[in-house]
């Protein structure tokens, strides 16, 4: 119930609207978008139809959403994320493998694969962590979302958001394809990703 | 309550129950693809129109606090609209802020409490010279005059037009006290209606454009046509106004004239960002600005025309609570 409404909250004040489809099929998927504003997971989430929300986590940074017991229940318990390490990477506390087990549980997750946020709306080129899970998920569909206007509705540095009208585009999804390397797996993904800029 | 309104608003029931009608049998007959296509758009137009006549005659009728506000949010949407599709930078982030969430609240409380002589200049002169000042701040001198003027046109057209429309209720004309609501509606329902039956017209006998190049739809036909017949309704309607028959079928010329050049301008805009509607909210209609388009070049033209020949001299002072907070 409070997730339906944070979610229609994040809807009315982005301006992003409701998917009525899922883009794949049923079952877990991974989407990967852009990144370019704190507010961009929330708006995928959002964007999302409530039988699908409900089964996606979106991946959090661990060492921003733990520090106070009000940001890891809004990071845990409202949006369900998993938080992930971005520093003093481990064998132990690969960021992967909390991914993965939640892939493995039959969830959805929601990735950046840029890993940080770019204030001039351009995709940087994504890091590996795209590649590493399609490769032990071949079967899962990767869901490109091409995010606009995000930057601009609350950019990085900025104390106060502008209510513009948010986008967000959910392209085919892509699979991983046989032998294919890493280099060309990524920026495939990122075109597919990127498909979305000139359609629009 | 002025009885004229209702009688204003039982005809719009009765317009909107006749368009459904035959929404509703062009659905059962037509048979090509396209003219299905058509018809569709046409029945989506006409449930909106229903919501929109609804929220619009609602707020009318429970006062000139609601009208504000209502006006207030359209606003407020149709600025968003503009700002999204004029791509903007991230040295005007701050300066949009104040926008959307100082100077539009600040500028319908003026209206609210009908301080006319303040109401007129706070855009034009209190927020012009403040949007420069505020962007020059960012220390960005990269596209500095096209970024403030942007924010200075979508204040000027999205708020300050605009708000005239909740304004005309503050304008004293003689021997039409207390009726001002009135004058509101016959105002919307004539640039709406001249929307309308402009398409109508376009729809079932346009050939020749008027600016291909800047609304293709938009032919002289359709333009004519629904001009002239609009007139002819509003004309009609001169009981509900303070206007003879002669002065309302004028007024009707002149805010029709203007609607459609607002909405040949604010297309030219639109077809300039490379966009086809201002957004997606309004069923078959577009977004919101492409709804009151043209209403938002009409309104400071009707407001200032029926103040200065029918009006007997809008008070600019401040308000009392306002000269004594100031201690005069």
């Amino acid at each position: 119930m409070m997730r339906r409404t944070i979610a229609s909250l994040t809807r009315l004040f982005s301006g992003v609207r409701l998917l009525h489809r899922p883009p794949h099929g049923d079952g877990p998927a991974v989407f990967f978008a852009n990144h370019t504003s704190h507010l961009d997971f929330a708006v995928v989430w959002a964007a999302l139809p409530h039988e699908v929300r409900e089964q996606t986590s979106p991946a959090a940074a661990e060492d921003y959403w733990s520090k106070s017991k009000l940001r890891r229940w809004i990071a845990c318990g409202l949006f369900q994320a998993v938080l992930i390490a971005r520093e003093g990477i481990t064998r132990e506390n690969n960021p992967l493998e909390r991914l993965a087990a939640c892939l493995g549980s039959g969830r959805s997750i929601l990735i950046f694969p840029e890993g940080t946020r770019r204030c001039d709306g351009q995709v940087s080129a994504f890091k590996a962590g795209l590649f590493h899970l399609a490769r032990r998920f071949p079967q899962i569909p990767l869901v490109p979302v091409h995010l606009n206007n995000l930057n601009r509705i609350m950019p990085k540095g900025a104390w106060v958001p502008v209510p513009l009208i948010a986008q967000a585009h959910f392209r085919d999804p892509i699979w991983m394809g046989e032998g294919e390397c890493k280099a060309d797996f990524l920026a495939r993904a990122r075109a597919a990703l990127l498909a979305s800029h000139e359609s629009t | 309550m002025d009885r004229h309104l209702l009688y204003l608003l039982s005809s719009v029931l009765g317009i909107l129950v006749v368009s459904s009608i035959i929404g509703f049998v062009l659905a059962r007959r037509v048979q090509s693809e396209k003219g299905k296509a058509t018809v569709a758009n046409l029945n989506a137009r006409i449930q909106s129109w229903w919501v929109m006549a609804a929220v619009f005659g609602g707020v009318l009728l429970l006062g000139p606090v609601f009208t504000t506000v209502l006006f207030a949010l359209l606003s407020f949407l149709a600025m968003r609209e503009f700002i999204t599709l004029n791509r903007t930078e991230r040295a005007d982030h701050e300066v949009l802020f104040w926008a959307f969430f100082v100077i539009l609240p600040l500028h319908y409380f003026l209206v609210g409490v009908r301080w006319y002589g303040m109401f007129t200049i706070f855009i034009p002169v209190y927020a012009f010279v403040f949007i420069p000042f505020r962007r020059v701040l960012s220390g960005n001198t990269k596209n500095f005059l096209a970024s403030t003027a942007k924010i200075q046109w979508a204040l000027l057209v999205c708020v300050y037009a605009v708000s005239h429309m909740p304004m005309i209720l503050a304008l004293p004309i003689e021997g039409y006290e207390g009726r001002n609501a009135t004058l509101v509606l016959f105002f919307v329902l004539t640039v709406q209606l001249s929307d309308v039956l402009q398409y109508v017209w376009g729809k079932t006998c346009g050939r020749h454009p008027v600016a291909p190049k800047v609304s293709p739809s938009k032919t002289w036909e359709g333009t004519l046509g629904g001009i002239g017949s609009t007139v002819a309704v509003s004309t009609c309607l001169w009981w509900a106004t303070p206007f003879t028959p002669w002065q309302a079928a004028l007024m009707a010329l002149l805010i029709c004239a203007a609607g459609f050049f607002g909405g040949l301008v604010m297309s030219a805009i639109k077809r300039d960002l490379g966009a086809k509607d201002w957004g997606s909210t309004i069923a078959g209609h577009g977004g919101f600005m492409d709804r009151i388009d043209s209403l938002c070049f009409a309104a400071p033209l009707f407001f200032h025309l029926c103040g200065f020949y029918f009006g007997t001299g809008v008070d600019p002072r401040p308000p009392e609570w306002v000269l004594h907070l100031l201690g005069r």
